[in-house]
């Protein structure tokens, strides 16, 4: 099976900026604050991703996980903080240029590409290299059937789970090293969540990083190493996957279980 | 029959040309959601450009050979687009750039550009001393090449469809199957996604700028020799090539030469039925008919975002 992880674009780290803690972590995010101009919508986050981890971010909607997301992948700057990734300070980096890093990030939304075909998304995934690697293209379509079945198709047209697949193909095309899913099972049919936690899963062991954002917490607590519950702009819980699936308050609030009162 | 020939011929030469220009509108709409209305300036920069050089190289020198006429076609469209490229990319860094930084509304784009329009409008009358009608030396002669039934296709017209066609052919190739082209498309279609792809937005727009600006100046250049040059020229095509743009579909780039080619021909056409001043207005009633039934143009919206 491919590595994903090898190729051009995996640099050597470099060496610690000044100040900056040593490079135990893959990513370590430190006290971030980040804000919609009055609004601010993280308030000193800090949490970390060790090399080969699936880490979950849960939490309500509008608690920041997106955010986040977007602050860790380049396309938005914290204002207070740092982020550090690899050894190197990464805040304030464009998206545009940390993806040379090997950061790759399927927002929310899926956002692919719609006027394109889903051959050109994947394309548009490797973009960054000089000519798209073709043994990691056969390794996507491996993966996702789907896609080699519709691959000249425009990508506005496949079905909501089809362009979730798409979107993580083309990320999977830049061979990213921190894979950062932003609610993958969104609005998708069980069967397909399966499917796509499975994918997750499998992309892990081929050794990619996960940092995953999610409202199903169930599903991505059994999948995750450790987990992180984001609530109004703070990180309010975290912990390994079984504690927090296990944990009374997690049940309750992202579960929808009732609690036996005592 | 023969009048509908010469119109014919007449209307493609002068379609190319709104076709070169409306692609330059089309392609920023595409990536900036802006009709960039200083664009008509950036052809008669390319027209003026172009000028200045071929003025030098054969004023005053008579006609050519066939040879040097080749030469000099082509140095007058590299010049042409090469004006119209530096002024589309100085426009972009000093009119838009700014207002992009500070995240300004769309009014206040827009009234930059009206007053980029104006500015180099008056400064090329600054530097032309107001003239009305400079026109290029006459280097080469336009001789009828051959006939359609009694309808003369003479050089100058063949001159102009060709190039219009070959630049169209090449740009299309450049959006469709190049690096760049995907980028811009990419751009077009969901910015902020684009970037995390590796694509750099801001350099993306300024190619676009390029490209569309290089387009109008060599417009600029033909337009020029077919008839004149002033700093008041691009009002007209400018603002035709503009509703060709709106016609095939705006952010859509074969809608923006379907569009120029399809005004270029109605216009001439028009002249068999109306008095000739009625020309202005023809563009702007089939835009406004168009527009009534098929609000998204010809072809429809393409490489701009999904309304
Ligand atoms: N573009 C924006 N402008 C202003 N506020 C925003 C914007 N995007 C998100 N927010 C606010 O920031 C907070 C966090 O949002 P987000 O990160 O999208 O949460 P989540 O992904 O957890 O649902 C919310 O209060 C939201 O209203
Ligand atoms: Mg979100």
């Amino acid at each position: 099976m491919t590595d994903l992880t090898k190729g051009p674009g995996s640099p050597e780290p470099l060496p610690a900026v000044d100040g900056a803690p040593a490079a135990s972590h893959m990513l370590d995010v430190d006290d971030i604050e980040v804000r919609y101009g009055a609004i601010r919508a993280l308030k000193g986050v800090s949490f970390h991703v060790d090399q080969g981890e699936i880490v979950a971010l849960l939490g309500a909607n509008g608690a920041g996980k997106t955010t986040t997301q977007k602050t860790v992948s380049g396309m938005m700057r914290p204002s207070l903080g740092s982020i550090t990734y690899e050894g190197q300070r990464i805040d304030g980096i464009p998206a545009h240029s940390l993806i040379n890093l090997g950061i790759c990030h399927v927002p929310e939304g899926r956002h692919v590409f719609p006027r394109m075909t889903v051959d050109e998304n994947l394309e548009m995934g490797a973009f960054r290299f000089k000519r798209q690697d073709m043994d990691v293209r056969a390794h996507v379509l491996d993966l996702f059937p789907r896609l080699q079945e519709r691959i000249k198709q425009q990508a506005g047209t496949l079905s909501g789970g089809e362009q979730q697949m798409l979107a993580i193909g083309r990320a999977l095309m830049g061979k990213p090293r921190l894979l950062l899913l932003d609610e993958p099972s969104m609005g998708l049919a069980p069967l397909i969540v399966a499917q796509i936690f499975d994918i997750i899963r499998q992309v892990n062991a081929d050794g990619v990083t996960v940092l995953l954002v999610e409202q199903n917490a169930a599903q991505a607590l059994a999948l995750a190493n450790r987990g992180y519950v984001l609530e109004t702009g703070e990180i309010v819980m975290s912990g390994a996957g079984k504690d927090l699936l296990a944990d009374d308050r997690i049940r309750a609030a992202y579960l929808g279980e009732e609690i036996a009162a005592s | 029959m023969n009048d509908f020939i010469r119109y014919t011929i007449a209307g493609l030469t002068l379609g190319s040309m709104y076709a070169l220009i409306a692609l330059g509108y089309t392609l920023v709409y595409g990536v900036l959601q802006l009709i960039n209305f200083a664009h008509s300036e950036v052809f008669m920069t390319g027209a003026f450009g172009s000028y200045i050089v071929v003025d030098t190289l054969v004023g005053g020198h008579g006609r050519q050979n066939g040879f040097m006429v080749v030469v000099v076609l082509g140095v007058g469209l590299i010049t042409g687009a090469l004006s119209g490229a530096g002024a589309a990319w100085l426009l972009e860094r000093v009119a838009y750039r700014p207002l992009r930084r500070r995240g300004a509304p769309k009014l206040a784009f827009l009234i930059s550009a009206i007053g980029a329009s104006f500015f180099m409008s008056q400064l090329a009358g600054k530097l032309f001393n107001r003239q009305k009608n400079n026109s290029f030396p006459n280097f080469f002669d336009n001789r009828v090449l051959f006939s359609i039934g009694e309808a003369d296709v003479r050089l100058l017209q063949v001159i102009i469809i060709v190039a219009a066609v070959v630049l169209m052919f090449f740009l299309d190739r450049l959006v469709q199957k190049t690096k760049l082209g995907r980028s811009i498309r990419a751009v077009a279609e969901d910015a902020p996604t684009a970037a995390l792809m590796g694509i750099n937005i801001d350099k993306t727009i300024s190619r676009t700028f390029v490209i569309g600006g290089a387009l109008g100046g060599a417009a600029g250049f033909l337009f020029a020799l077919f008839s004149s040059l002033s700093y008041q020229m691009g009002f007209f095509p400018g603002t035709k090539a503009f509703a060709a743009a709106v016609l095939g579909g705006i952010g859509n780039p074969r809608g923006a030469m379907l569009g120029g080619l399809t005004l270029g021909l109605v216009e001439n056409w028009s002249v068999m039925f109306l008095p000739s001043q009625w020309t202005n207005v023809i563009a702007f009633a089939v835009l406004v008919l168009v527009l009534m039934f098929r609000p998204s143009g010809i072809l429809g919206e393409r490489l701009g975002r999904a309304a």
